[in-house]
């Protein structure tokens, strides 16, 4: 699952899995296709380390959120993988 | 695979650099009569569609990475084909 979503907020957590040491996480709610709320939100790793609350985004899902990570085959199963600039919509 | 109709496109500058120079197309679900199904994906685009084209969706990570020609991009969704026409039932639709 590829899909918009917007970042709502930030986790913070000490202890993690090997492998995520350095990884931000975020907490995200996912949009549907007129940019309104779709769903429960959910926490993401931010792997474009560059997102933030407020901001538009877009995040891959499932087994493919692990390899936008810099250690591959990390436990993530959400992933930010860019920062919307613009959505032009028909 | 899915069908999808291109409804628009999605620009990021700062993204992961497997997106580099790839288009990303907002594509809404459709059923197979051709008709909204609810839903969308943003998708990589790899034969050129453009808004307004029904298109054949492959929403599978393995085949997804293959058609980017990355093994390890974090990439899920890509259009890789343009739809003319569909038969269901014995009838044909043309979404041309």
């Amino acid at each position: 699952m590829m899909q918009l979503a917007e970042v709502t907020g930030t986790v913070v957590a000490t202890i993690k899995y090997e492998g995520l040491e350095g990884v931000r996480f975020l907490i995200v709610q996912p949009l549907d296709r007129d940019g309104e709320p779709d769903g429960r939100q959910v926490v993401a790793a931010d792997a474009v380390e560059m997102a933030g609350p407020g901001e538009l985004v877009y995040m891959v899902a499932s087994r493919e959120a692990a390899l936008a990570m810099p250690v591959p085959f990390v436990p993530v199963d959400h992933a930010i993988v860019g920062i919307v600039d613009q959505v032009a919509r028909q | 695979m899915k069908l999808g109709k291109v409804m628009g496109t999605v620009v990021s500058t700062i993204s992961h650099p497997i997106y580099d120079g790839r288009a990303l197309l907002m594509c809404d679900l459709l059923d197979e009569k051709g008709e909204d199904a609810g839903g969308y994906l943003i998708c990589v685009d790899a034969v050129e569609a453009g808004p307004g084209d029904t298109v054949l969706i492959l929403d599978e990570g393995n085949g997804a990475r293959q058609v980017v020609g990355d093994p390890s991009g974090p990439v899920r969704a890509v259009v890789v084909g343009i739809v003319d026409q569909l038969t269901v039932d014995g009838e044909t639709i043309e979404v041309g």
